[in-house]
């Protein structure tokens, strides 16, 4: 059997992977400040907001993501709220993302050393100033490389999003895919182009580590 | 008032009771070592005394504040406060001039600029000005404490608190943190300093506070203590520590 790959699906194609990088992007970012938030919840707060914060990452590691992708889409829908696929997308996947990175910033917190806290305390400086200034800087650098398969994984997640008709890369091969009957060839390409993505930001990412590298505070990949 | 006023103070971890009853006071410019056995108690007064721990009983005054009333203001009262770490405690991810600079510009809201010029010239006065832009894993354990120093000493502090200073620091690098020492003491700065270093108690105390089992067995001019203690567990002490330790130090 022959190969066969028209150069004229490349355009579509491309118009996916920008939509992949896009809901990446998106959810990378979101899941970021808010599993930053709910580690620092994890690890600060007592009480209520302690158990949200627990309770939250309970369930979003404890289920599955496209389950958790349907009850945005489909299941809020049953309630009245429709969202376009793409912020249904953007929120169940930036939702679970923040889960997992909140463990990875808990951590990472934890690693900074408890002296570093009495440091800044002693110098009158508040919890919030103490996180901000002194815990988080050091914590960001610690998680990079754990946070950066995060990453790798969202951008792979993604790709589930053609079940809720997002034209994202995964979607539009699929269709390309089932109009010409030509399937291996297409998921090759699809798969290549995933690939050199994960290629391109781990390189990017180590850039970044050696950026803000800090004699004596370990980045060491192993 | 003396600067310093510690009364009665109690804490208790667990079924240890660490503190049994601590008083004292500190005078304007004055230094005062505090000796003892380990596990005396004697790091847990220093935390108190800012508040890093929080004492069970007993009150404590800054310059006629006081630091235990939960009215006070912890954050305030600790700027006023230096505090010197066993094992140093420099930010990781700072430099030498960003370790010192932090607390000018986040906590007394120094404009940068002035912040910087601040931070240099203590940075200069623990002989460290080449080193501003070093991080502390660049630096050796002896620098290190002295741009502690310098940290602490930016925040023109009413009195500084060292815990054990010198303790983690290779013997060849313990002189020159105690000489930035004496010339902090000379300067007219007020020091409570824990030290196992007989030498500098002996030499640049104005009193000497001997502690065992969380009380102040203790205390008095250091010629006294060293040549004519007046209870015996005190001269026991000391004569197996200047054993241990040597004097000359």
């Amino acid at each position: 059997m022959e190969l066969i790959f028209k150069w004229e699906w490349l355009p579509q194609l491309g118009r996916g992977l920008l939509l992949t990088v896009e809901l990446t992007a998106a959810c990378i970012s979101i899941g970021a400040v808010l599993g930053l938030l709910i580690a620092i919840a994890r690890l600060y707060a007592r009480g209520p907001i302690y158990w949200l914060a627990s309770a939250y990452v309970q369930f979003f590691r404890g289920t599955p993501l496209l389950v958790q992708l349907f009850m945005v889409h489909f299941g809020l829908a049953g309630w009245g709220i429709r969202l376009t696929p793409l912020l249904s997308g953007i929120i169940a996947m930036g939702l679970n993302t923040a889960a997992y990175q909140a463990e990875y910033f808990r951590g990472a917190i934890q690693a900074v050393k408890r002296g570093q806290t009495m440091a800044a305390l002693s110098l009158g400086m508040t919890r919030g100033q103490t996180i901000q200034h002194v815990i988080v800087p050091q914590a960001l650098r610690l998680v990079l490389p754990a946070w950066s398969n995060e990453l790798v994984y969202m951008l792979k997640y993604t790709s589930i999003v053609y079940l809720i008709g997002l034209p994202d890369l995964m979607g539009i091969g699929r269709t390309i895919a089932s109009n010409n009957f030509r399937f291996f060839e297409i998921y090759a390409v699809v798969a290549l182009i995933y690939l050199a993505l994960v290629l391109i930001i781990t390189f990017g990412l180590r850039l970044v580590e050696a950026a803000i590298r800090v004699p004596g505070l370990g980045t060491a990949r192993q | 008032m003396a600067l310093l006023v510690v009364e009665d103070l109690h804490k208790r971890y667990g079924k240890e009771e660490v503190l049994r009853g601590v008083s004292f006071t500190l005078e304007r410019g004055e230094t005062k070592v505090i000796i003892g056995p380990s596990g005396t108690g004697k790091s847990t007064l220093l935390r108190c005394i800012n508040r890093l721990t929080e004492p069970d009983r007993g009150r404590i005054w800054l310059n006629g504040e006081e630091i235990t009333s939960r009215r006070t203001n912890i954050y305030k009262i600790r700027a006023q406060i230096g505090f010197v770490f066993q094992d140093f405690n420099l930010f990781t991810h700072l430099t030498a001039l960003d370790n010192v600079r932090l607390g000018l510009i986040r906590v007394k809201r120094m404009p940068r600029r002035e912040a910087t010029e601040r931070a240099m010239r203590e940075l200069a006065r623990v002989g460290l000005a080449d080193k501003a832009n070093a991080y502390p894993a660049q630096l050796s354990g002896g620098q290190q404490q002295r741009v502690s120093i310098a940290r602490a000493l930016a925040m023109d502090p009413k009195l500084i608190l060292f815990d054990e200073p010198t303790s983690a620091l290779d013997p060849e690098l313990i002189g020159e943190v105690l000489q930035v020492m004496i010339e902090l003491a000379e300067a007219g700065m007020t020091m409570l300093v824990v030290t196992h270093e007989m030498g500098f108690a002996r030499s640049v105390a104005d009193e000497i506070i001997f502690m065992e089992k969380g009380v102040i067995v203790e205390q008095g001019p250091p010629e006294v203590l060293f040549t004519n203690p007046k209870v015996p567990r005190t001269a026991e002490f000391l004569r197996k520590i200047t054993e241990f330790y040597g004097e000359s130090s």
